[in-house]
């Protein structure tokens, strides 16, 4: 089987081991709607004391949360995509068995991330964005460039957050248990990624730090471009950047935890 | 399946009695096993803290950018914050673990429990017991005692005795809806993260004002979930502020009254989930 072609069926992988829970995904998209109306309704209020609070108009304000809550679970902002696993293969020992498979490490668990992340993002993202849009008002684009724009941004997002989480994963090499490295991952998921209130609202400096960070590119960027805020070529130069950097240090910290670490398990 | 645990034709009391004996030394054996890596537990609490506190960096970051939301300051939404978050606590610490039932339904552990001659429920509300989850409940005091500092309240000795009995019932409420949301895991299995909407979903939605919110959605969660009672109702009335949906006044003094029927109808709620559990069998 041609390289391209093993990355493919793992990635379709990914895609139908998350396909196959029906009614789990059914109960996502009802948590993640009733986040999106908590959500709405404390923005909205904010937005009423500011009307153009970041620049942002009341649909366009409604419009991203409802990204938000689509994005939530496709770009495993708070973590929950397959670094759990990874992790536990490490803590174990099992992560031996990847590694003599004649498949390239990083590339396999990216495989398998982004078909996961493709499901989510259809399963569990379009329905309650689409609910949220005939609840409320929002601001979308009329023309097919820019969604297309914006899915471009989406994918680059998939790979920056896989880029975060593997590095994290990896450090169960090290550390040997995972969970404090995976709830600092999902605190600063959270804050950086404008999951919290959207980049553009934070104060002064503090905003303009958050915004060249890599988080940045998972829910502010694809925002940006839907929205209209912002060019999609600069938007993908910047989320591409991160992306190449994060997927390289993955690939380094890679081949020093498998040279100098001793592998657990009996 | 009926396997009635020992003693399940006895008097009510006794088994309540029974039931606390059970929780006690399960979360005994849990917090001694936690507590054999103290440092994990140090982390772990600290994770548990920072976490919860993002909820309210987001209010902070909100007020760095306006002065009030739908007409309350930030002592005020702080004081709501506070009393949601302690009393969302307290009943995660206690209770909190039996979300994990849908869990054990798939993977047939389940069916070891109601083998031992004690309560299913009191075993599964101390299974992992977490102290960790302390972490919580500090920082919701935290915000509560700067808010109850900083507000601008006229106490009476009515209001400050409301204080406590709040936090214990708006806890109380919170637990009912951790069993009653995990008795509809019996049914639903897969589904378990739709109890995540009204108990996660539920504490995020009591930090902001009820004003904030549309009249419907403030109905549901008065008269139909009655989430209103842990903190928008009662916390209005400390606050002198009108109480949401124009309730009167006395209505502060209900979360008891509430809190003893959501535990009687989560009761019931998990009775009848236990009645119809059919093992997965192999």
């Amino acid at each position: 089987m041609g390289a391209g072609r093993l990355y493919a069926a793992v990635a379709a992988g990914g895609f139908r081991r998350y396909a196959t829970y029906r009614v789990a995904t059914a109960a996502g998209v009802f948590t993640n709607t009733v986040f999106g109306l908590i959500l709405v309704y404390t923005y909205l209020a904010l937005w009423d004391v500011r009307p153009h609070l970041g620049g942002y108009d009341r649909a366009q304000a409604v419009t991203y949360v409802w990204l938000g809550q689509a994005c939530l679970a496709a770009l495993a902002i708070g973590g929950g995509g397959v670094e759990d696993e990874l992790i536990e293969r490490i803590r174990t020992g099992d992560i031996a068995i990847d590694l003599y498979r004649p498949a390239d490490l990083q590339l396999w668990w990216l495989a398998g991330d982004l078909g996961r992340a493709v499901f989510q993002l259809l399963g569990r993202g379009v329905a309650p964005f689409v609910l949220g849009s005939l609840l409320f008002p929002v601001a979308l684009p009329s023309d097919v460039l820019t969604w297309t724009a914006f899915l471009g941004t989406v994918l680059l997002a998939m790979l920056v957050s896989f880029g975060i989480r593997y590095l994290v994963a990896l450090s169960t090499f090290w550390l040997m248990d995972g969970r404090g490295a995976l709830q600092m991952m999902m605190i600063t998921g959270f804050f950086c990624s404008g999951m919290l209130l959207p980049l553009n609202v934070f104060p002064g400096a503090l905003g303009d730090v958050v915004r060249v960070l890599p988080w940045s590119s998972l829910l502010q960027a694809p925002a940006d471009v839907l929205l209209g805020r912002a060019g999609a070529l600069g938007t993908y130069l910047f989320q591409a950047a991160w992306a190449v950097a994060l997927l390289l240090a993955g690939r380094l910290l890679q081949s020093v935890a498998t040279r100098r670490v001793v592998v657990q398990g009996g | 399946m009926e396997l009635g645990p020992a003693g399940s034709g006895g008097r009510e009391p006794g088994r309540l009695r029974e039931g606390l004996r059970v929780y006690r030394l399960v979360a005994g054996a849990w917090i001694r096993s936690t507590m054999a890596y103290r440092a994990s537990f140090v982390m772990t609490a600290f994770g548990n803290f920072a976490s919860t506190a993002l909820d309210f960096v987001a209010i902070l970051l909100m007020f760095t950018r306006v002065d009030g939301l739908a007409g309350w300051s930030l002592p005020d939404v702080a004081f709501l914050y506070g009393l949601s978050a302690t009393s969302f606590g307290l009943a995660d610490l206690a209770v909190g673990s039996v979300e994990g039932l849908g869990r054990r339904v798939r993977d047939g552990t389940l069916d070891l429990l109601f083998l031992r001659p004690a309560p299913v429920l009191a075993q599964l509300a101390a299974d992992r017991f977490a102290l960790r989850r302390l972490g919580r409940i500090t920082q919701g005091l935290l915000v509560l005692g700067w808010a109850l500092a900083a507000v601008d309240v006229a106490w009476t000795p009515l209001k400050v005795l409301l204080m406590p009995v709040m936090v214990v019932s708006g806890g109380v409420i919170f637990g009912a809806v951790f069993v009653g949301g995990s008795a509809f895991q019996f049914a639903a299995q897969d589904a378990s993260e739709v109890q995540n909407a009204f108990t996660y979903g539920g504490v995020t939605l009591l930090q902001y004002p009820p004003t904030v919110f549309a009249r419907e959605l403030v109905r549901g969660v008065t008269f139909v979930l009655p989430l209103a009672f842990v903190d928008w109702v009662p916390a209005s009335y400390v606050l002198g502020r009108p109480l949401p949906l124009d309730l009167p006044a006395w209505t502060a003094f209900l979360p008891p009254l509430v809190a003893a029927v959501c535990c009687a109808l989560a009761g019931l709620a998990w009775r009848a989930g236990v009645r119809s559990y059919r093992s997965t069998g192999s």
